[in-house]
């Protein structure tokens, strides 16, 4: 998995791209998120356009992402989803549990 | 067509029968969404003999069997590990579960194949048996 960080106003966009998968990309996204959280970033939007295939550690890893954000009254949304990882969303019910978004700007603007 | 492993047991093996098991279905014409969730279910009967059936013992190893026949894929992931009650697995969709980082690649794999089979091995240990149906009918058997 690999990754670009940016930041659009308050909000920290990480953008991935590969797998998500046990062993690999989901220790990365663990780090990535934690290291946010831990510089005091609260608005965090996680792009997936280019996430090749996520398994159930790597939805694992994005459910503690979400409880760990929330936990620490941060916010971490969705945005760019493949139709292959929102099919996953929906089959697992998590569609129900992230905010998910089409495009960035819509995404950020949600923050508020 | 048809093709057997013999697996470390490490994550990185999961890439190689990701692998196989795609040029497989290259070879018998086939791909697409189908093959995609195939190699998804695959991915998690592996990481579970892995993660579970060895606790992350490198040592030992994972066995697997692909075999692709009119209109059917079958898989079997055999590990070495002590085994486990498949009836005990909770639904990871129940609002109690929802938010638990584990606890979905069984879920995983009894959604994306037709049939998931929880046997013991001969030698002890899990034996995964998985079959889908497919759409796409293959060119060579």
């Amino acid at each position: 998995m690999k990754q670009q960080i940016r930041d659009a106003d308050d909000v920290r966009i990480i953008s991935l791209s590969g797998k998500i998968t046990i062993g690999a990309g989901d220790v990365m996204l663990r780090e990535l998120i934690n290291e946010s959280l831990e510089s005091g970033h609260t608005k965090l939007l996680l792009d997936l356009g280019n996430i090749t295939t996520i398994d159930s550690s790597g939805i694992g890893e994005m459910v503690a992402s979400y409880t760990s954000a929330k936990n620490r009254g941060a916010e971490l949304k969705l945005v760019n989803l493949s139709k292959k990882i929102n099919d996953i969303l929906q089959v697992t019910q998590l569609i129900t549990v992230f905010d998910v978004f089409d495009n960035e700007a819509e995404a950020v603007q949600s923050f508020g | 067509m048809w093709a057997t492993l013999s697996l470390e047991s490490r994550f990185e093996s999961i890439e190689i029968a990701e692998r196989a098991l795609a040029d497989l279905f290259v070879e018998v014409g086939l791909g697409g969404d189908e093959e995609y969730w195939i190699l998804t279910a695959v991915r998690e009967a592996i990481a579970n003999a892995i993660r579970h059936g060895h606790h992350g013992r490198p040592d030992e190893s994972v066995r697997v069997d692909y075999r692709v026949e009119a209109g059917s894929v079958s898989i079997t992931v055999v590990d070495q590990g002590e085994g486990f009650d498949p009836a005990v697995i909770p639904d990871p969709r129940d609002a109690e579960n929802l938010l638990k980082p584990c606890g979905r690649g069984i879920f995983y794999m009894r959604r994306f194949m037709d049939e998931v089979i929880f046997r013991h091995g001969a030698g002890g240990g899990t034996m995964v048996c998985m079959s889908r149906k497919l759409t796409q009918r293959p060119i060579k058997e």
